[in-house]
């Protein structure tokens, strides 16, 4: 064999696909069963007094109560891990809990935050009322305006953090970049990546340091089970400098522990569950994490038709007499068009976010009568779903928020699912014949 | 813990407890290309049942200062130096794969200092494949790739780590990749491919050793394993059935309990 032929040995490492069905299970330890079982049960029988300390210490691995770790729930947390390539994750009870512990584990009162304004309506009262009760303060800067990050950070910011596609309006934030404005300052970069799972965008590859996401959406798809992750890259460096004294320095809840020395990549993950987990305790049901785990099996087969769906409607409402403007990644004219192309090359996603001609009160009229696509305050099922985000997910937000947000009264999120492309474009004819005469409607 | 060594920093975890001159000693030898981090599910047990522990990152290595070392000889005469360092004159050793070597040569040359030997995936000569080896040197990331795939056994592969959340194969990457590779891995590969004593040295072991060998290790195989230890004068061999070549973080219970009566036979920690 000549050299230019000659091919190195390739890794034979599992892929998605597989990973997605196998990953962080191994039936031969659990009675042969080849479903992963669900551990319904708060606590674990110690083999003595010694073993029960050493757990206590993180001496060794194990479950103590199910509050910290369960194992059907550790199941779910390697599998998500490995499908973003992370090297540890832990599961909560929702995605605003993952958020929520996450800042708790990186900041302390007087700690500030970079924070993206496009958010889930949820995320943006977390940042800018919530945490500001703990001594957490955030400086808010539009998504596309990457230079405004930087301008953003100051001596005590310990990280910046954003949705990749901004919830509704699809903006895109250039994760490279800003994860390069973090790592210079020393800090992380913590990407929410719900919208994108890990089949569409793997965040660590562009310099993310820590995902975070709503497995209530695609990942579990079902729409049955609250449940959120975080999930660590392990490659921020947390003793580069003297900004996280609490994962480099000795913690007193553990003996004078150094999660920093002791776990390295691991470190982000093991303090939010052995500090985070211990002290706040927003577990996810074993149950739950059985749930999303069945979705998980399906997540590359759902988000192509998540996408390819997407990708028919775009062109659907796009020409329609209806829309006044549509906003997806995959339009041409769209501004992140060329940025989502390489975030993104395994499809743009499912969200839409379109304006309806007549505003509010045929957006409103639209809602209220398309019977197929569901009116909900969730997005990722495998149903379609609508909403008004003005007067339903971002309702308790001021006018004046409102816009910074990005959002319109005109505007109507578009979850698109997996249903037969024809049966959603016909439901909304329904809806948009009704939004023509919206007063008919609303009198009804 | 930071010292010094030949005028080098050197980074050594001592299993979260202070470090206590007046405990028996117990050091803890990473493999190619890795990190005290290997160890943490031994070392802290240790550290908090009577022992001190230095779990050390080797020259060049984690959070070491200094170059990496380039033969197991230079590595075998650096552990003595750092038993010298720490003001001990006796110490049980305890590697894994590369630090095999490193320990084997180690106690040949020392031999009134060394008290127990424990080897874990271990053998006399470690030759590397010559594909692996130039990817390492050229400091292609694939090198650590491979590595992962032929060091991890089924729990590394599919999951099912001993510390919930963690995922065997992603995390030790990481560790690999924490230095320049050419610098560690591709260092460190030559220094196995070069070593040629380890059969010769493992003839002059006369204390108490312990080789855990894993029935899935496809980078020492067993049979290696227990040819070195059929060698060694005052050799126990206990195989991990189902495992790969991590055998110390894949079971690690199973390593701990069996390291852990070895370790407390043949070296009490209230001995000193």
């Amino acid at each position: 064999m000549s050299d230019k032929t000659k091919k190195t040995t390739d890794p034979k490492t599992y892929k998605f696909d597989t990973l997605s069905l196998h990953a962080g299970y191994q039936p031969h330890k659990n009675a042969g069963s080849r479903q992963v079982p669900i551990y319904q049960t708060t606590s674990y029988l110690f083999d003595d007094v010694d073993h029960a300390a050493a757990l206590f210490n993180l001496e060794r691995g194990g479950h103590i109560y199910s509050r910290i770790s369960n194992p059907t729930v550790g199941v779910l947390e390697e599998r998500v891990a490995s499908l973003e390539g992370g090297t540890a994750a832990l599961a909560t009870s929702s995605g605003m809990s993952a958020i929520f512990l996450t800042v708790m584990t990186l900041c302390e009162a007087g700690d500030h935050l970079v924070v993206s304004s496009q958010l889930y309506g949820g995320t943006v009262n977390l940042f800018r009322l919530t945490l500001p009760k703990f001594g957490i303060k955030c400086t808010f800067v539009k998504p596309r305006d990457t230079e405004g990050f930087k301008k953003a950070i100051q001596k005590n910011t310990k990280g910046i953090f954003g949705e990749l596609v901004g919830n509704p309006g699809n903006e895109i934030m250039n994760m490279p970049e800003i994860a390069k404005i973090a790592h210079d300052a020393g800090i992380p970069l913590i990407i929410d990546a719900t919208y994108q799972t890990p089949y569409l965008c793997k965040p660590f590859e562009h310099g993310a340091d820590i995902v975070v996401h709503s497995l209530t959406k695609w990942m579990a798809g079902h729409g049955s089970s609250m449940a959120g992750i975080l999930v660590e890259g392990g490659n921020f460096d947390w003793m580069q400098n003297d900004k996280f004294p609490t994962m480099t320095k000795p913690y007193e809840g553990y003996h004078g522990l150094s999660f920093a020395e002791e776990f390295g990549p691991t470190a982000f993950t093991m303090k939010a569950r052995a500090e985070g987990m211990r002290d706040f305790g927003p577990c996810l049901s074993p149950q739950n994490a059985w749930n999303v785990l069945q979705g998980i099996e399906t997540l590359s087969v759902r988000m192509k038709k998540h996408c390819s769906n997407a990708e028919e409607m775009v062109k659907y409402l796009l020409g329609h007499e209806s829309v006044a403007w549509v906003s997806h990644p995959s339009v041409p004219d769209h501004p992140d068009h060329e940025l989502a192309k390489k975030l993104l090359p395994n499809g743009r996603g499912s969200m839409i976010a379109f304006g309806i001609k007549g505003g509010k009160d045929a957006g409103v009229a639209f809602i209220n009568n398309v019977k197929l696509a569901s009116h909900l305050a969730n997005v990722g099922d495998t149903r379609t779903l609508v909403i008004h985000p003005a007067s339903g997910t971002h309702s308790q937000m001021d006018e004046a928020t409102l816009k910074f947000a990005g959002l319109s009264h005109d505007m109507i999120r578009l979850s698109v699912g997996i249903e037969d492309i024809d049966d959603i474009k016909n439901d909304f004819e329904v809806g948009f014949r009704a939004a023509r005469k919206p007063r008919l409607v609303s009198n009804q | 813990m930071k010292f010094k060594v030949n005028g080098n920093e050197v980074f050594a975890s001592t299993g979260g407890r202070p470090f206590d001159k007046n405990k028996p000693l117990i050091i803890f030898v990473h493999g190619s290309g890795l990190t005290h981090m290997t160890w943490v599910l031994q070392t802290r047990y240790f550290a908090f049942h009577g022992y001190s522990v230095l779990a050390l990152d080797m020259p060049g290595h984690g959070l070491s200062g200094g170059k990496s070392l380039k033969s197991i000889e230079d590595m075998a005469d650096w552990i003595n130096s750092v038993i010298d360092a720490v003001g001990y004159k006796e110490a049980s050793l305890v590697g894994h794969s590369q630090g095999c070597l490193v320990t084997i040569e180690c106690t040949s040359r020392y031999p009134n200092k060394i008290k127990t030997l424990s080897l874990m995936g271990g053998a006399g000569a470690i030759p590397m494949n010559p594909e692996l080896l130039q990817l390492a040197e050229n400091n292609d990331p694939k090198a650590v790739d491979l590595m992962m795939d032929w060091a991890h056994g089924p729990a590394g592969h599919f999951g099912g780590h001993p510390v919930p959340g963690l995922y065997h194969i992603n995390t030790g990457g990481m560790l690999a990749k924490s230095r320049t590779i050419k610098d560690t891995l591709g260092v460190d590969f030559r220094a196995c491919d070069n070593y040629k004593n380890g059969f010769e040295a493992a003839k002059k072991i006369k204390i108490p050793t312990l080789s855990i060998l894993a029935t899935g290790d496809k980078m020492c195989p067993i049979k290696e394993g227990k040819k070195l230890a059929d060698l060694i004068e005052k050799s126990k061999v206990e195989i991990i059935d189902n495992c790969g070549h991590m055998m110390l973080l894949e079971e690690a219970d199973r390593v701990l309990k069996v390291l852990k009566d070895f370790i407390t036979n043949n070296y009490p920690s209230l001995s000193k």
